[in-house]
């Protein structure tokens, strides 16, 4: 067993922390005060190959492993969530799928301009009446001989408005249940599919949170990623590499508000003392430093575990759990740490809280995170 | 054939991040993170915009230093240099800078014959730790190379046969013109180096890096390099005292400012 981040690892991070406390920090209050998408640090972020860490070079990628990625996500989500998901989503949710599912002419025309981040990636699975319940999909994809076919509507798809590339889910065989679900590369552009409303959210709110709409979409043959019925397991395999990316979003969230809390509290006098020599606040330093490391020990266990090729679901799930809650956690504590300074939008503390939620929320809710994990203690 | 650049560069600590000892009053390098030195980051950036340019351009950065330096090297490498070479060896240990641009020039003259030659040694003016600013003139001088210091800006012509540079002074500035090969030593107004990129960290530590020990180089430890042989010694460092506060004299016209000033350095008894 061995503890230590590998010499490239750690360079991973030295370069991400310098390139987000340089770029994505002093931008971070603006775009969540504007709901404006970091269009010109993603493509910073592409030029530097943060937008394809764990692929290998010959798809474009940087030619890092998932331990980089969490890293490259974490560093990001520390000074802003928002940039943290942009490369979380389009990483382990549309690239990732294409990289594991497809094939040698897919990989060649959609993996390498999302690994090089020429193109930016997003995953379509949830729908108005199909969140947690993914089975429930709507979506249908009909077979019309020479293309399929979409219909339907998906929401809540980050990185929507400004994606080129989506992998999106649809029932093909409504009769075979979750055995009916096929996935499908689609274009920006393509005839039939357009974006609709953009959600106007509580946090991230740089982020670009759209729906999807297909109105007789035609989608090319080729461009079924898996087989015919597999779209369920290309989801759920995804969602679990996904959950990692979430976790480590919240991890970073959960460090940057301790970071400039630890900050605060050295500069802050109340009572002829600085609020760091006050021994009831340090007790709560200790306790959400505590959640911060546990919970980045669980992330690297499961991100070291998929590059190892072992099966990692319930650890990603429990990775994600715990991080999103220390996440809430960290950020409350921080605020209130921070007092009436810390409600206000002059201290980031604010921001990272309203961020934090969504971490409990998106790619698999604190419940479904449970149910994964139970499942994987009781066998079924 | 492609136009070959020395970089020169430092591993320092980063003063950001200083301390210095109570009783010894030298610099706590303990627990203090080594960086690569500012000015030589300028550097290797205008090296690279060369490279990017012209993408036969090769580069080699070369340092001396503790075996640890080859995590700068390997930085370099990772923004964009082709090789790293360090010369490190106890016997080099203690240089002043006269030592230091000995060993260097040698480190230089070894890569030279490696690589067929160089076009262009491009360093920082100086290191933030020790910050003389001596150690790339004297290399040149010791190559014997043609030199300009503090360049702010750069242009090479398409040739590659000359170089035209705006030269920093502390009231202007020179534009100059130098023939290749040649010395230059960068200032940070130079340009904003980049960063390491997540692919050149995975390629950089594949890399091997070359290590020269005083042997190699072909220098002689009690004339040439290392404490021994350094004819300056640091005879005692302090930390000055801090300046007061300065006060800002405030009247209606200037002359009443004037008067004010004059007052008060009488009062002080300074005139």
């Amino acid at each position: 067993m061995d503890f230590q981040l590998t010499k490239e690892q750690e360079f991973v991070r030295k370069m991400v922390r310098e390139f987000a406390v340089t770029e994505v920090e002093p931008i971070a209050a603006d775009i969540d005060k504007e709901h404006r998408f970091p269009e010109e640090n993603v493509k910073l972020m592409a030029h530097y190959g943060l937008l394809g860490v764990p692929f290998p070079k010959e798809w474009g990628g940087s030619g890092g492993d998932h331990i980089a990625y969490a890293i490259t996500v974490e560093e990001l989500s520390r000074v802003c969530a928002t940039t943290g998901v942009i490369c979380s989503a389009h990483t382990s949710l549309c690239a990732w799928p294409i990289f594991n599912y497809g094939t040698d002419e897919q990989k060649e025309k959609y993996l390498k301009p999302l690994a090089s981040g020429e193109k930016l990636g997003a995953f379509g699975l949830t729908e108005p009446n199909a969140g947690t319940d993914a089975s429930g999909q709507q979506t249908r994809a009909e077979d019309k001989g020479d293309h399929w076919l979409l219909n339907g509507t998906k929401v809540f798809i980050t990185n929507g408005g400004y994606a080129d590339t989506f992998v999106v889910m649809a029932m093909t065989d409504k009769s075979k249940g979750n055995r009916g679900i096929s996935s499908f590369i689609v274009e920006k552009g393509f005839e039939g599919f357009s974006i609709g409303k953009t959600e106007d959210k509580m946090g991230i709110c740089g982020s670009s949170t759209t729906e999807l709409i297909f109105q007789n979409c035609k989608v090319p043959k080729e461009n079924l990623l898996g087989n015919v019925g597999e779209g369920f397991k290309v989801a759920l395999s995804t969602l679990d590499g996904g959950r990692i990316g979430i976790a480590s979003q919240a991890l970073g969230i959960a460090q940057g508000a301790l970071d400039v809390t630890v900050d605060y509290m050295k500069a802050r006098k109340q009572f002829g003392k600085r609020l760091a020599d006050m021994e009831a606040l340090r007790f709560e330093v200790a306790d959400i430093q505590t959640r911060i490391e546990a919970s980045r020990l669980l992330i690297y266990r499961a991100a070291n575990m998929k590059d190892k090729h072992l099966p990692y679901g319930p650890m990603s799930a429990m990775a994600k759990y715990f991080a999103s809650e220390t996440a809430m956690y960290a950020t409350t504590k921080c605020v209130q740490l921070h007092g009436g300074y810390g409600y206000t939008k002059d201290y980031p503390v604010e921001r990272m809280m309203r961020d934090a939620k969504i971490t409990e929320i998106y790619e698999g809710t604190t419940e479904a995170q449970k149910l994964v994990i139970a499942a994987s203690v009781f066998g079924k | 054939m492609a136009f070959k650049i020395i970089v020169c560069a430092k591993q320092v600590p980063d003063t950001n991040e200083i301390k210095i000892d109570p009783v010894t009053k030298t610099l706590k390098r303990e627990g203090v993170p080594a960086i690569l030195n500012h000015d030589d980051a300028n550097a290797l950036e205008e090296a690279l915009r060369i490279k990017d340019k012209y993408p036969d351009t090769h580069i080699t950065v070369i340092t001396m230093g503790p075996p640890q330096a080859k995590d700068m090297l390997m930085e370099c490498i990772a923004m964009g240099a082709d090789e790293g070479v360090l010369s490190s060896d106890r016997a080099l240990g203690g240089s002043d800078t006269w030592a230091t641009s000995n060993a260097l020039a040698a480190t230089v003259r070894k890569v030279a014959e490696k690589n067929g030659g160089y076009d262009l040694i491009f360093a920082g003016r100086q290191a933030i730790d020790g910050d003389t600013a001596q150690v790339g003139p004297q290399m040149a001088e010791k190559l014997g190379l043609p030199q300009i210091t503090y360049v702010k800006e750069f242009e090479i012509a398409d040739d590659m046969k000359t170089i035209t540079v705006k030269r920093a002074l502390e009231d202007g500035y020179q534009i100059l013109k130098i023939k290749t090969p040649c010395m230059l030593t960068a200032i940070k107004e130079l340009n904003t180096p980049r960063y390491m990129s997540i692919g050149g960290i995975y390629e950089a530590t594949q890399k091997e890096i070359p290590t020269y020990s005083a042997a190699d180089l072909g220098v002689d430890p009690d004339k040439e390099v290392g404490l021994l042989a350094s004819p300056t010694n640091v005879y005692r460092s302090f930390t000055p005292a801090p300046k007061g506060k300065g006060v800002m004299i405030e009247a209606e016209t200037e002359k009443e400012q004037a008067d004010k000033l004059l007052v008060g350095l009488k009062s002080k008894f300074v005139i």
